[in-house]
């Protein structure tokens, strides 16, 4: 295997709110346009290790690199390395009082100090391409949560991020709307983006992971590709974790089937 | 008889001067307004701090102004502060002043209630694209707070100026006295003037306050998320 160029370098991340560690001794590489999916049982530490990264927690100790350059440091200037990192939330946090363009525009010209009309064209492309452009002047009220998703994804993508980070992006949405932002995903990752997606969606988080990521307990217990994981898991909370799954997904085909 | 009573309306300047008293009421409850919204708003940020001792003071304060009938007020400040510490207050700089306490509290809980109903997500997807603190109040916190706002700011516009009628017990000259000053001096001739007289009253107030009370329901809706 050729070495390939690391984005982003987690090394020896701790992190406590208070009340006991969440993430203990977290170590893990992201290289330039790889997909790592990170799964495990709620209240693993997932969404921390993704907020840990875009700075929104504080760590209590290790550090993460982007770019070979240390962004765990009082000094860091998160303005900017917000730039390259776009990130996705489960909630739908568009501004609400912002149509779907001004969403869109608000980072690259307040932000990246972007001429409004570029952006805007570039903006239109996007919404074009996902199908959304006749809702550019739409406010997020007047979208379904799916729409509302694929706006939130486009926000983060058009401020030309290395890498993007989804949590759960489609756990709060209504089931038949979750496929049409999970193709989105699909295609981003197609494209050659650099992702880390936190997702409960195991047959995309096959479809599209270069790398399984399992945490739990705020550890990383197991990484493999998604062939060798999802067939072969090697520890037995990763096996329960995945019957677990697995039991979920045949009640609800019966419960659909009936 | 009945378009005896309606001259009354129109003899001398009668309806000018009950303009003029709408007039007197709109200025203090506009000027009341203006100082409520601005010490309102210095309030409600005040309100949000988690510190014991302004927690503690501002309740007391908003439940107080909320408690006492503004007509208590009104008599506390004018003849009150007049009597216990020989300040002379005019009728309406009494009125301005309670109204303004009073509105004082009732915009700092609207301006609480409308900072803390602003999600802790939206500052995170703001940080998220890279904006600034100060950006993601001028951009995002900020503009939300107001349109939660003004709705019922101007909800509280029309309340004042429905309670200025009671200032006319402090001896302000606003509409209401005109009005019993013409029903007064028409008493003998034209009987039923009461009628007509606050009729027009009633359709001056109307006129006011319907047009903002539409604006208020209709800002809310549009801005309905
Ligand atoms: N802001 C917070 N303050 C205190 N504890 C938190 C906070 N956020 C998360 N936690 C705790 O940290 C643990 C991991 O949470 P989280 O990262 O949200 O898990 P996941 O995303 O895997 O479900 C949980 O036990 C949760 O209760
Ligand atoms: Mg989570």
């Amino acid at each position: 295997m050729k070495e390939k160029e690391k984005l982003l370098e987690i090394k020896h991340l701790h992190k406590d709110y208070g009340n006991g560690p969440v993430l203990k001794d977290v170590s893990l590489n992201v290289h330039k346009g790889e997909v790592v999916v990170i799964i495990g049982p709620s209240g693993c530490g997932k969404s921390t290790l993704l907020r840990c990264i875009n700075g929104l927690e504080q760590i209590q100790s290790g550090k993460i690199l982007l770019d070979g350059e240390v962004i765990t440091e009082n000094k860091t200037k998160w303005s900017e390395v917000r730039q390259k990192i776009g990130m996705v939330f489960q909630s739908y946090d568009l501004f609400p009082h912002m149509t779907v363009t001004d969403n869109i525009l608000l980072g690259p010209t307040k932000v990246q100090g972007r001429d409004k009309k570029e952006a805007e064209a570039e903006a239109e492309r996007i919404l074009e391409r996902i199908g959304l452009l006749d809702k550019k002047n739409a406010f997020p009220r007047q979208l379904s949560g799916g729409q509302k998703q694929r706006v939130a994804i486009v926000r983060a993508l058009i401020m030309k991020p290395e890498i993007m980070l989804f949590d759960e992006v489609t756990a709060a949405l209504d089931p038949e709307m979750v496929r049409e932002v999970l193709d989105v995903m699909l295609e981003l990752a197609k494209s050659g983006s650099t992702m880390m997606i936190v997702t409960h969606e195991m047959q995309f988080a096959r479809a599209v992971a270069d790398r399984i990521v399992f945490l739990d307990g705020g550890e990383i217990l197991e990484t493999d590709t998604p062939e060798k994981f999802f067939t072969r898991p090697k520890t037995d909370r990763a096996k329960r974790f995945l019957n677990t799954f697995s039991f979920h997904m045949e009640r609800e085909r019966g419960g659909k089937a009936i | 008889m009945q378009d005896l009573g309606i001259r009354v309306l129109f003899m001398g300047n009668n309806f000018i001067r009950l303009l003029k008293g709408l007039g007197v009421a709109l200025k203090i409850s506009l000027t009341a307004v203006i100082l409520s919204v601005v010490l309102g708003i210095l309030l409600g940020m005040v309100m949000t701090l988690k510190n014991p001792v302004t927690k503690c003071i501002t309740k007391i304060y908003l439940e107080s102004m909320r408690i006492m009938p503004q007509l208590v007020l009104l008599f506390l400040v004018y003849f009150g502060l007049t009597k216990s510490f020989g300040i002379n207050l005019s009728g309406e700089i009494s009125a301005v002043i309670v109204f303004t306490l009073w509105g004082t509290a009732e915009m700092g809980d609207l301006v609480r209630g409308a900072l803390i109903s602003i999600p802790g997500h939206q500052y995170e997807s703001g940080a998220a694209i890279g904006l600034t603190k100060l950006q993601i109040y001028r951009y995002i916190i900020i503009p939300q707070t107001l349109q939660r706002l003004t709705p019922l700011a101007i909800n509280l516009t029309t309340r004042m100026i429905k309670t200025t009628s009671l200032i006319v017990l402090i001896g302000v000259v606003e509409v209401l006295k005109v009005a019993q000053q013409i029903i007064e001096a028409n008493r003998y001739t034209v009987p039923d003037s009461a009628l007509w007289i606050y009729g027009t009253i009633f359709f001056l107030y109307f006129i006011v306050c319907w047009p903002i009370s539409t604006m208020a329901g209709w800002l809310e809706k549009k801005w309905k998320n």
